[in-house]
């Protein structure tokens, strides 16, 4: 299960990092949605991976999962939103003030 | 306490005066004044104390555990550079209402000097180091305001450049010095760095920590090398340069010498760096001033030297010699400031400070000639005033220090040779203004100026000659604690008489005596051959050439980290973080996988996996149609809740599954206004080389999940789970360590979100966007349906959703869900209104107005935090209660629900806030009959 997880974490990084590096600002959005996935699978997996354990106390259960980086990536699924927002906005503004949609702000021949 | 008001009191009073000066202009002189009486007064209550040899330290802890206090401290030292500095500030006061003419702001003018006197207190009040320096900077910083006060003026914008550039590079390395010095003394408090003397010494930094600090004493005190900024910063208007040149900004550096003396003396480092510095500042200083035109360079080259005087004392180190720097610096700042301001009656009354026009001026003005003659006599060193004691000690001092040493006559012979100038330049400035003929074509004819013009002079003439005459009566005993307090011990036997009978140090007097009338008396072959030697050095060249290549080198190395092209910088970007990566799993030991027993792989993970890799390749590959490609990325996003279903993350799940929806129709209403597909631009290699570095950082994040997941750990969770339920009150851990063990952070994490959802609206605000009128298929772009069912029942699920939500809320602490997902279900339920029915529909039944709910939200969830202190506790810690209630039966209230209701209405707002004003934005697009606008 473990090597699945990694293997997640592998192709929504390259294919994050390979999307940010494109030319236009929509694609960078989405390669930065991609590796935000990806970062945050990271972040969450640091707990290892427990299954059937949610961390709520329950005098019947028989383990917890760790809820510390649970809580982290909680605000930092939040975070990557309001992220996301504002990158798309700037490039709405780009293009309204740049004419174009590059991420230089100039159209290529 | 009142150490503190004597700080503050000047940085209140620099709003006040700014704000006097609305009423009338002479108030904010009136205000000024004011502000520097009251300082003064809230000293006063500790003078006694310090007279009396104690030291007063009052302290507001702050971060005790690091260090880190606000802490002043008046000892004998403090006492005599407060009195000085608010002494002297007074008489500037009077003497800047004189002087600034009425297109002068005086407002302006009183706040700056406000602003630099509170900092100069600061310097010499503080007992944390660390707080000094940020008192040093600010010195720093409202000296340039101070300078650059003419800001017409180009000499005087570039002056106050050069000041800050020289100070402020100073002001660094004295940070460096500073903290090195707090490491080696185990505390950054005075008291204990003072003690610490021996221990300092033997360290083996002191030498890296001795150079540190000596740069921001002399870059500020204007030791050689760094002079140079002193002569530029006459551009100031002259109160400003009697202020600064005299009591204040050069002597922080020669005070923070004193400070530290017990300290850092001793060695032969200090000797050797302080001694030089100071005795080729000395020279230089006493040599240039006597080829000045200009009445003000005159007095600013002076200055320099006797600042190197004051330095060498130190240096010398002896008791005797630290004695004979504080009274110097007592004298000193007397007779200078009179000077300055002697110099500027003159310059106003006249018109110029050229000293080749200025003659003969004893028969328009001779009451002024006479002070400015007392001052300079002071300055030059002759028996009576008291510039003359303290260089008396200066002279002995020099010939007791190297008695006895091999080439032990250079140091007197060099301190004898700038006596001489130090005669001769005063010479001038009273000779060749004063007497030598008859003006030469002076733009006003002069005259004696207003009586209150003169009074600050007069005071600083006087305490010249009461200084001079009676020593013992006046100054002994400031002089006698401020030198204990330098010293850290009880001064040594000295003697203030004027009269010590025929020995060497009064030689040396008559010695520069004379020979300073010679050399005054040679002056024309002097100037002569000096303006054939000009320009062979040129100071001001080297600083320019220093900082024009200083700025070439910024230049070149931004230019080849960033040539403004974002892919390159990203690529750079991957590019070092990969190979970080590399190092370190190159440098790291053992196997790649570790010992933990691994999970069993299933067949429905394994196809969650499948479909999860091939949405992602599918994003990259399909990248070009962006439609699709953000309707496969919305599956990436919901295969990922899937997985933090799978592995115990309820609570994420939840949250990923309502960003996700919110997230794609954010993309949607931006992808409105965008190209439809991305033009294929990027070259084939570029394509690979992009790809092979995709595939390099995958693989590398791959590897690191792979080896940290196959390794077993120890955490911290253990606190959390034993203490969620008796500390916080709920079972839901998650939700617990938000909203109570580290709700401190989550109240910067929706302050986060807030900002960025104002941020948007800023964006957006005004910003027009012109979508196109129909897609590559000839299908119109926009047709605007709201289809009747979906409305209606978009209409009817919204209680519904709103019920949830409050439900997810409720349950939030103890089951799966809480603020964050509440505001995320609840914008997701508006959100389809606006959908499904038109923002026009919509906006008329939904106040569109965010604003007032996020600003709701931060202030709830901060007046949470903030009532903890009312019961004695520390921010943010919660408190909870059980509550039997009709029908409910037993529920619990907890202080951190009124926190994740903040939370909460900070989500939604900042949510709504951003989709309903693209929304808008997509709404004004195309109202003026764009195709499909009229279908509404």
């Amino acid at each position: 299960m473990e090597a699945l997880i990694a293997l997640i974490i592998a192709t929504l990084t390259g294919s994050g990092v390979y999307l940010a590096l494109r030319a236009r600002t929509f694609p960078v959005v989405l390669g930065l949605t991609l590796l935000s996935y990806a970062v945050n699978l990271f972040l969450f997996v640091m707990g290892r991976l427990t299954v059937g354990e949610p961390p709520v106390i329950d005098a019947a259960a028989a383990g917890y999962a760790d809820p510390l980086p649970q809580a982290l990536v909680l605000t930092a699924i939040v975070i990557g939103f309001a992220m996301t927002a504002f990158v798309i906005v700037l490039a709405l503004k780009a293009r309204s003030e740049l004419g174009s949609d590059h991420v230089d702000g100039r159209e290529e021949a | 306490m009142n150490l503190l008001l004597v700080v503050l009191l000047p940085f209140a009073g620099a709003a006040l005066v700014a704000w006097a000066a609305h009423g009338h202009r002479h108030a904010a002189a009136w205000a000024a004044g004011g502000v520097t009486l009251a300082s003064l007064a809230a000293l006063a209550p500790s003078l006694g104390g310090a007279f009396a040899g104690a030291v007063t330290v009052w302290r507001l802890p702050w971060m005790p555990s690091v260090g880190l206090d606000l802490a002043f401290r008046l000892d004998g030292l403090a006492m005599l550079f407060a009195l000085l500095i608010l002494g002297i500030g007074v008489l500037i006061v009077i003497y800047a209402r004189y002087y600034l003419s009425e297109r002068d702001s005086m407002g302006r003018f009183y706040a700056c000097m406000m602003l630099f006197m509170g900092s100069m207190l600061g310097v010499v009040l503080s007992e944390n180091v660390i707080q000094l320096l940020i008192f040093w900077e600010l010195t720093s910083l409202s000296s340039f305001l101070l300078i650059s006060y003419w800001q017409h003026r180009a000499d005087a914008r570039n002056g106050a450049r050069m000041a800050l550039t020289v100070t402020g590079a100073g002001g660094l390395a004295l940070l460096g010095g500073l903290l090195l010095l707090g490491e080696m003394a185990g505390s950054y408090e005075l008291s204990v760095i003072l003690a610490q003397g021996e221990a300092i010494r033997a360290h083996p930094l002191y030498v890296p920590m001795l150079a540190l600090v000596l740069l921001g004493a002399f870059t500020k005190s204007a030791q050689f090398p760094f002079h140079i900024w002193l002569p530029n910063a006459m551009a100031a208007p002259t109160p400003v340069s009697a202020y600064l040149h005299s009591a204040t900004m050069v002597k922080a550096g020669v005070f923070l010498l004193a400070r530290l003396f017990p300290a850092l003396s001793g060695t032969p480092e200090w000797s050797w760096l302080v001694g030089g510095a100071g005795l080729a500042t000395l020279l230089v200083g006493a040599y240039f001033a006597l080829f000045k035109h200009d009445l003000k360079g005159l007095l600013a080259y002076s200055t320099i030297s006797h600042l190197g005087l004051i330095t060498l004392l130190f240096g010398i180190g002896t008791p005797l010699a630290a004695v004979a720097g504080v009274f110097h610096i007592i004298n000193h700042a007397t007779f200078k400031a009179s000077l300055f301001m002697a110099a500027g009656i003159i310059d106003h009354e006249s018109g110029t400070r050229d000293m080749r026009k200025l003659n003969g001026l004893w028969q328009y003005m001779p009451y002024t000639a006479t002070l400015a003659m007392v001052a300079a006599a002071s300055m030059a060193g002759v028996p009576l005033f008291n510039g003359f004691l303290s260089k008396e000690m200066f002279f002995a001092e020099a010939v007791h220090r190297t008695a006895g040493l091999p080439g032990g006559w250079l140091l007197p012979a060099a301190v004898t040779l700038a006596g001489v100038f130090s005669v001769a330049y005063s010479l001038r400035f009273i000779h060749d203004v004063f007497f030598n003929g008859e003006p030469i074509d002076l733009p006003k004819t002069p005259h004696e100026p207003p009586r209150w013009m003169k009074v600050p002079v007069e005071v600083l003439v006087a305490l010249c000659l009461l200084v001079g005459m009676l020593p013992a009566l006046t100054v002994a005993p400031l002089l006698h604690v401020a030198s204990a307090a330098v010293l850290g011990a009880e001064p040594p036997e000295y003697s203030l008489a004027i009269w010590h009978g025929f020995n060497a140090p009064l030689m040396m007097s008559l010695l520069a005596l004379a020979g300073g009338v010679l050399v005054y008396a040679a002056r024309r072959p002097l100037f002569a051959w000096y303006a054939r030697m000009a320009g062979l050095i040129d100071a001001h060249a080297i600083y320019h050439r220093i900082v024009e290549t200083l700025f070439a080198l910024a230049a070149g190395v931004t230019r080849a980290l960033d040539n403004g092209s974002l892919q390159r910088m990203l690529f750079v970007f991957v590019l070092f973080a990969l190979a970080v990566g590399v190092h370190g799993f190159q440098s790291a030991q053992g196997p790649l996988s570790g010992a933990r027993a691994l999970l069993p792989v299933d067949g429905i993970s394994v196809l969650a996996t499948l479909g999860l890799i091939a949405a992602t390749l599918m994003t990259v590959v399909l990248h070009r149609q962006r439609f699709v490609a953000l309707i496969v990325i919305g599956v990436v996003g919901l295969v990922v809740s899937l997985i933090f279903v799978k592995f115990s993350a309820p609570d994420l799940a939840l949250t990923q599954l309502s960003v996700e929806i919110v997230t794609i129709v954010l993309l949607l209403l931006a992808l409105f206004f965008l190209p439809q597909r991305t033009p294929a631009e990027s070259s084939a290699p570029r394509r690979w080389r992009d790809g092979a570095l995709a595939l390099a950082a995958g693989g590398g994040a791959g590897l690191l999940a792979w080896a940290v997941l196959t390794r077993p750990y120890d955490s911290i969770a253990g606190y959390f789970l034993a203490n969620s339920v008796p500390g916080g009150g709920g079972s839901n851990v998650v939700n617990v360590i938000l909203v109570d063990f580290r709700g401190f952070d989550t109240l910067g994490e929706i302050t986060v979100l807030a900002l960025a959802g104002i941020g948007i609206f800023a964006l957006l605000e005004k910003l027009r966007l012109d979508a196109p009128v129909c897609d590559a298929q000839g299908r119109a772009w926009d047709w605007d349906m709201h289809p009747a069912i979906m409305a209606s029942l978009t209409r009817l699920l919204l209680p519904l959703a709103l019920l949830v939500s409050v439900f997810i809320f409720l349950r939030g602490h103890n089951l799966p869900g809480g603020g964050f997902i509440a505001g995320l279900v609840t914008a997701v339920a508006l959100i389809m209104q606006y959908l499904a029915n038109g923002v026009a529909w919509t906006h008329t039944r939904l106040p569109g107005n965010m604003h007032p709910m996020i600003g709701f939200g931060l202030l709830i969830a901060t007046l949470t935090g903030v009532a903890s202190f009312a019961f004695g506790h520390p921010f943010l810690t919660s408190a909870f209660t059980h509550v039997h209630g009709p029908l409910v039966g037993e529920f619990e209230l907890a202080s951190a629900m009124a926190f994740d209701l903040g939370v909460y209405l900070v989500v939604v707002g900042a949510t709504l806030l951003i989709l309903i004003h693209l929304g808008l934005l997509h709404d004004a697009s195309h109202r003026p009959g764009a195709a499909g606008g009229e279908a509404r």
